[in-house]
């Protein structure tokens, strides 16, 4: 499949732009944001709250295959204007990392393709850098933890 | 003592990037890497050294000049770097492609 999500992460800055183009019109592509339903279906995860108006907030919680609460986030939403924007924070509860702002861009290109463009600020520049590392430290993990297995086997 | 540079250190400046940018649409001499920009030759030769020791240029002598050209295994690794990331929001994106195209089936 081709490559449509982008990632700019400009060196030395605390922010990070997130593009991507959908073959969905623009209502849909903003429908997958706002309605819990949905968010719950694409993100995997429960959707405690999530109210989409100025000064609302919202409360997510993924569960592992036995139920138990593996991660949980929360946040406040700033501004909401339908087909066009969401402006809202993002906080990991129980971890040591700042909350961090991002706002999201819905764009029509044609009626049946559109454009999200996702720029998040976060609190210092080490802490985007360290979170740009995370899926890579995870995949270091996963495979170290495939080789224990295939060891654990041999023995 | 060697002097130890990485790549994302070279690409921390602007003028080195703009500077990778235009090698990698061919290779040139330092003097038309030099042009491009208003700052002085000896600040591009600078910047230029220090793409060549952390491996982004790579210098090739044709006939009396010398040019420059671009790495493209050194790229590959700055790519690499945030490409897991990268990956993890594709998927979570072609997700909600394939939920809303679904939804939008039946409707």
């Amino acid at each position: 499949m081709e490559r449509k999500t982008k990632i700019h992460a400009e060196e030395g800055k605390q922010e990070l732009l997130i593009t991507r183009e959908f073959d969905l019109p623009v209502a849909l592509l903003f429908k997958a944001y706002v309605e819990p339903e949905i968010v719950e279906q694409w993100m995997g995860t429960k959707v405690l709250k999530l109210e989409n108006r100025k000064h609302g907030s919202w409360q997510f919680e993924t569960s592992d295959t036995q139920g138990n609460v593996v991660f949980q986030s929360n946040g406040v939403i700033h501004d909401v204007v339908p087909n066009q924007k969401i402006t809202r924070t993002f906080e990991m509860d129980n971890t040591p990392f700042a909350p961090q702002l991002e706002f999201l861009e819905f764009e029509k290109l044609t009626s049946d393709t559109s454009k999200l463009t996702m720029q998040i600020v976060f609190r210092s520049v080490a802490y985007r850098d360290q979170l740009l590392q995370m899926p890579f430290a995870q995949g270091l993990n996963m495979a170290h933890n495939r080789l224990q297995d295939i060891v654990n086997r041999l023995k | 003592m060697e002097l130890r540079r990485d790549v994302f250190q070279a690409i921390a400046d602007p003028t080195r990037r703009a500077i990778i940018t235009l090698v990698a649409l061919q290779a040139l001499t330092p003097s038309a890497i030099a042009e491009n920009f208003a700052s002085s030759r000896q600040t591009i030769s600078k910047h230029i050294q220090i793409l060549t020791e952390c491996e982004i240029l790579r210098q090739e002598q044709n006939g009396r000049e010398i040019y420059y050209q671009l790495n493209p295994k050194k790229m590959k690794a700055i790519a690499d770097f945030i490409e897991p990331f990268r990956n993890l929001w594709d998927d979570r994106f072609n997700k909600l492609e394939a939920v809303m195209k679904k939804h939008q089936s039946e409707q």
